[in-house]
């Protein structure tokens, strides 16, 4: 037989494939596909970091795993900080209850029904101080799942620091803070984008200079692909919007590697093995060399793509659950494989229901099993050298750039997530995806292939409880007679002041959070010079 | 055939509710969506306004019978005759309660597109 080298899947009479990102994949791959300079040049630890920001990677410490958990008050979440630490667990990821993440106090009318439904319920400093007290600030670090109003949270949580004597130069922790996908996907918006940026960046820029160690945004790619997009687009928009906000800091003064460094990802994965790696590799190499070519970055930690990647809860199926135990140890595979930072999976059966303590045991033994049993500890960047994933990696790393041209060409992403393109494109993707699943174009096992009747699966909630919301409400009644008024009113005034003066809010906000203002009260405060985000109606 | 899509309370999650969007455009009816957090009221009013032939309410946060019990007050309210229906992360046990509250029908997540459109036919 004729050598397959170089032919078309034409050529050799098989049929063509094409990845979700939608180019073709060759037969077969050899080393004319390769760029020769890249895969001869390139190790772990060095720029541009293809294969890994940290040059033995896992040898040296296995990614961390950080399972996502939400508790609804904050006297719960404070239980169970105390019995993690008793644990030895170091970190955790809060959740937080809609009218928190929304803005609104628990006694708004609008919250009704939603208070501590699905994460903690926070008013003021009060909530924080009850849900972190007798917790050692060094010993643990809390990573706040929190957009429309993180810059409020954040304060609070450095100002409930600061009220114990902490010092704030050496407070760790992360908080999501990514608006721009909010307005993508998710939803939880309040301002108009340009405000909703410039309150990131005004985290970023009091971090920088007051709280260094503290992470201030998670860019999340992992939304907007759950919301439509597709790989190229997943790391494409994420990336805009990471220089969106890196603009926005740049401008204040402060200079990359003042805060680069702090800037970190959360992507999503499901789907082909081969192009979630190709995309991670590409897209750390990409990253590294926009802030380096770009931006000037001197340090080299400046310049990594450090990431939190874990199973998408995309790719999951209510249908035949069990099979997302093994779709979800594929996944962690694709993320280890991938050089990540942190990882964490979905539950096999939280598409319809509570995960049950059994299944996210199965979760956190998934990561495991691959950690002591696996061997993917034991040498960096396994698939570095492979034909087809270097020939793609390159592949990524250029469509990825092109996807930024035409966000570009959209006038940059804040335009095009005001104007609502973005939204747009990637509910029309999601449409067509979801036709392609229930027409049996894009195969899914137990879903359009290998089906076989099932019982109908139950979905289940965690039940409302309606007097821990009702506590919650009383609570808050007793702060707000509590509290000094005029100093609360001269507070909200002052964030007033400083947002038609266009200066960095942290400030007036930290300041305000320390006299028990009160979420609502801040949102309010600021929608008063900012007004609200009008909602582009696309589908 | 008129339908209005609503996603009332505070749950962002609207791909579900984009993707029905599409598919019953598709189907040739005219579709008006309202975008995220609404309340009854408001979804009543643009009902109202668009002449609206039946409505959607897309919820998966979990507070589908809340919301339901109000929008019921306000369909009442308001005397309008336009059938409604919910879809998302819905419990088969709370279909019933859904209906009892006024709901013609209730969608759980999985269901598809073209089902919904079959009985959105069928209540013209």
């Amino acid at each position: 037989m004729a050598s397959t080298k170089g032919k078309t899947a034409i050529e050799l009479n098989v049929k063509p494939v094409y990845l979700e990102s939608g180019f073709e994949v060759n037969p077969v791959y050899t080393s004319e596909d390769l760029n020769i300079g890249n895969l001869q040049n390139e190790m772990p630890g060095e720029y541009p970091f293809t294969r890994g920001i940290h040059p033995t990677m896992y040898r040296n410490k296995p990614f961390t795993i950080r399972q996502y958990a939400g508790f609804a008050s904050p006297e719960e979440t404070n239980e169970r900080f105390h019995f993690l630490i008793k644990n030895g667990q170091t970190g955790l990821n809060v959740a937080f209850d809609l009218p928190t993440q929304c803005g609104l106090d628990s006694d708004d009318p609008k919250a009704f029904g939603e208070v501590g439904r699905v994460g903690m319920s926070i008013d003021t400093l009060d909530d924080f101080e009850i849900a972190f007290k007798n917790i050692d600030l060094d010993k643990i670090t809390v990573s706040l799942t929190i957009n429309g109003t993180a810059i409020i949270l954040i304060a609070m949580y450095i100002a409930m620091a600061e009220k114990r004597g902490f010092d704030i130069s050496t407070l760790r922790g992360t908080a999501q803070n990514d608006i721009l996908k909010e307005f993508i996907g998710r939803g939880t918006w309040i301002f108009p984008v340009d405000t909703s940026v410039k309150l990131v960046v005004d985290t970023i820029e009091y971090c920088a200079k007051h709280v260094p160690k503290y992470s201030p945004v998670s860019v999340c790619g992992y939304h907007i692909r759950e919301s439509g997009a597709n790989p190229v687009q997943e790391m494409a928009y994420a990336f805009c919007i990471a220089k969106a906000y890196t603009d926005g800091a740049l401008k204040r003064g402060i200079t990359i590697d003042d805060f680069a460094s702090r800037l970190s990802f959360n992507f999503d994965i499901y789907g082909n093995l081969f192009e979630q790696i190709a995309k991670f590799r590409g897209g750390r190499r990409l990253w590294a060399k926009i802030i380096r070519e770009e931006y000037g970055a001197k340090k080299d930690s400046s310049c990594w793509l450090r990431m939190i990647a874990g199973g998408g809860g995309g790719g999951l199926t209510k249908e035949q659950p069990e099979n997302n135990i093994i779709r979800s140890a594929y996944y962690a595979l694709i993320s280890a494989l991938s050089g990540t930072q942190t990882m964490a999976l979905c539950s096999y059966d939280e598409a319809y229901t509570i995960p049950t303590e059994h299944s996210a045991e199965i979760s956190l033994r998934t990561m495991q099993i691959m950690i002591h049993e696996m061997g993917i500890c034991d040498t960096v960047d396994p698939l570095g050298g492979s034909y087809y994933v270097e020939a793609m990696t390159d592949r990524f790393e250029k469509e990825i750039k092109e996807e930024m041209k035409t966000v570009e060409k959209w006038d940059g992403i804040v335009n095009a997530v005001a104007n609502g393109k973005i939204q747009e494109s990637v509910a029309k993707q999601a449409y067509e995806r979801e036709m392609g699943m229930q027409k049996g174009v894009i195969p899914k096992v137990g879903v359009n292939i290998f089906t076989r009747k099932e019982d109908v699966r139950e979905v289940e909630f965690h039940p409302y409880n309606q007097k821990a919301a009702d506590e919650q409400i009383e609570k808050l009644k007793k702060i707000k007679n509590s509290r000094n008024q005029s100093k609360v009113d001269e507070c909200l005034e002052n964030i007033k002041r400083d947002a038609k003066a266009d200066k960095n809010l942290m400030y007036s906000i930290v300041v305000a959070v320390k006299e028990y203002c009160t979420v609502g009260e801040i949102v309010k405060a600021l929608k008063e010079v900012y007004g609200e985000f009008k909602e582009p109606i696309f589908f | 055939m008129k339908v209005l899509l609503s996603k009332p309370g505070l749950d962002g999650h609207d791909v579900g509710v984009k993707v029905l969007a599409h598919g019953l455009k598709e189907a040739g009816f005219e579709v008006f969506y309202t975008g995220l957090r609404k309340s009854v009221e408001e979804i009543a009013e643009m009902a109202v306004k668009v002449n609206a032939d039946i409505i959607g309410l897309s919820i998966l946060s979990g507070t589908h019978l809340i919301i339901a019990e109000k929008m019921n007050d306000e369909i009442k309210k308001r005397k309008l005759n336009i059938p409604w229906v919910v879809g998302g992360n819905i419990p088969a046990k709370d279909i019933a309660s859904l209906i009892k509250k006024g709901a013609s029908n209730a969608f759980v997540t999985g269901t598809k597109v073209n089902e919904v459109i079959e009985y959105f036919k069928k209540l013209k």
